[in-house]
């Protein structure tokens, strides 16, 4: 029981490794993949002392239990959860220490959905293009954490963070205001199809996963029917499909597609979306852009 | 919107491409073409750039059928009011050669595709392995090429109901596209075909056989043989 992994003992609803993911492939039909909340990410890694390009466990909504084979420092992040080692109380959004051996166990989300679990070392499965993120829609990268499940660790680089406070993510959510640039396909609706995704109200479907994050509201009436010629779509992209209802497309989300995105909200307000649980209200702020009028 | 400059060729065979650039968030540009032989060309001239050192950094150039997504770039608006006084020449087939795609053309919709062309499944493998495709674009999945060369007239819809299993290595025709299924999905091309090569291998350099502008030539075995049978 010395070797440097850890085994699931409890691996929740949906726990995946993930980091920076392996952006530049899109051209490829290779998803980008990624921790969603990646300031929470960057964040756990700092606190146990490694670069930010090392793979943490990404928890959905239940968080995940992992014996350690090997003394290391873990730090969960991201949506604020009970955290304990061997049963007792540690702190979350700090360096704990686990013996080789203990159960380090991230519980159920308080507010938010995701939680991340960094160890010194990092996660250390086999990278692929570059990345060791799981890519839940092309399957690249591990499988999902399954009970039993053993997963290594890489040799620590650093020592941990020495730190008094965390910064927090912007939890619990009340309301997910989604800023958004229109276009490139703002064209395809008509103006009081534009005029209900800057006022109408959404909420957070639970259709909703690392690909997209789907909406329930009004639909927005389009000017053009019928789907594109395939093209391009980024991260963030806000993708309305027949019925009308935006999908915000975070990290797992096909490299192309053929319906109109109505705008695109930029990166740094994507952790925020992946905080978003179900039922979460959702506001879109729409604005022109300042590049191309 | 700017509709860009049409016209303008120089001496040297390179000419201004009318292109309209859309915005993409604060830091991309989705720019549209007219056709996909201007696509080609403009991915081109841009991978010419970024080799040169050129090209201001972008993290994703993404062509399509009538786009290439520009994602990543620190200023959209100055590359945007750049792009159409670009002189770019058109598209050519490059040096390297096609790719070689063993097919058995076995699939269940030939006779289908054969009524379409308005001819016989022994002339739609023939003009089938007789064309040189190359890669307009890669989606779907990793590894999927859309891989144009067929002409108009040989285009053909998507089936009305599709499959909810289309084995890998399917060889499948869709409006002006060929493919083949890097993995077992669900799927509405027309599947003339099947291949055992793979197309997506991540331990592989590079992973995926096919990229934007590799060309392609189908090669017709024999679906009696017994090395190919499976």
């Amino acid at each position: 029981m010395t070797d440097r992994a850890f085994c699931a003992v409890r691996a929740g609803a949906l726990t995946t490794v993930q980091d920076l993911g392996r952006a530049g492939h899109a051209h490829l039909g290779v998803p980008r993949a990624g921790a969603l909340d990646e300031p929470a990410h960057r964040l756990a890694n700092r606190l146990v002392g490694n670069p930010d390009t090392s793979a943490t466990l990404e928890t959905t909504l239940t968080g995940c239990a992992v014996r350690v084979r090997t003394d290391t420092v873990a730090a969960v992040t991201g949506a604020p959860c009970p955290v304990t080692v061997d049963g007792r109380p540690a702190p979350w959004g700090a360096p704990v220490r686990v013996p080789a051996g203990a159960v380090l166990d991230a519980g159920p989300a308080t507010a938010g959905l995701r939680s991340y679990v960094a160890f010194a070392g990092g996660v250390d499965t086999e990278p692929v293009l570059g990345s060791r993120a799981a890519d839940l829609l092309s399957g690249i990268g591990p499988a999902p954490l399954s009970d039993g499940g053993v997963l290594p660790l890489g040799t620590p680089s650093g020592p941990p963070a020495r730190v008094d406070a965390v910064p927090r993510s912007a939890l619990p959510l009340a309301e997910l205001v989604l800023p958004c640039v229109l276009g490139p396909r703002d064209d395809w609706f008509t103006e009081a199809g534009l005029r209900t995704l800057a006022t109408g109200r959404f909420r957070v479907s639970s259709a909703s996963n690392r690909i997209g994050l789907r909406t329930e509201g009004p639909p927005l009436e389009r000017s053009k029917d019928g789907e594109l010629p395939s093209e391009g779509m980024p991260l963030g992209a806000l993708q309305v499909p027949p019925n009308g209802l935006p999908v915000l497309f975070l990290n797992d989300h096909p490299t192309t597609g053929g319906y109109p995105v109505v705008g695109v909200v930029p990166e740094r307000f994507l952790a925020a979306a992946a905080q978003a649980a179900p039922g979460t209200p959702v506001r879109f702020a729409p604005r022109r852009s300042r590049a191309t009028g | 919107m700017s509709t860009g400059t049409p016209g303008g060729r120089t001496p040297a065979g390179r000419s201004r491409l009318p292109l309209r650039p859309l915005p993409v968030g604060d830091h991309g540009l989705l720019v549209e073409l007219e056709d996909a032989a201007a696509v080609e060309a403009f991915h081109s001239e841009l991978l010419r750039r970024a080799a040169a050192g050129t090209l201001p950094a972008v993290r994703e150039i993404v062509p399509a059928a009538r786009t290439v997504l520009l994602d990543g770039v620190a200023d959209p608006g100055r590359l945007a009011a750049e792009l159409p006084g670009w002189d770019i020449p058109p598209a050519t087939a490059g040096d390297r050669p096609a790719i070689e795609i063993p097919v058995r053309y076995d699939g269940p919709d030939l006779a289908d595709v054969a009524a379409l062309w308005d001819t016989t499944p022994e002339d739609v493998v023939r003009i089938h392995s007789g064309t040189e495709f190359h890669v307009a674009f890669c989606g779907f999945a990793p590894g999927f090429g859309y891989l144009t060369g067929l002409p108009e007239r040989h285009h053909v819809p998507r089936r009305a109901t599709p499959r909810t299993k289309v084995p890998v290595g399917s060889v499948a025709l869709a409006g002006p596209y060929t493919g083949v299924y890097p993995r077992s999905s669900p799927g509405g091309w027309q599947l003339i075909g099947t291949s055992d090569v793979d197309l997506w291998d991540p331990d592989r350099d590079p992973a995926a056989l096919f990229a934007p502008g590799t060309r392609v030539r189908f090669i017709p075995v024999s679906t009696q043989s017994p090395q190919e049978a499976r």
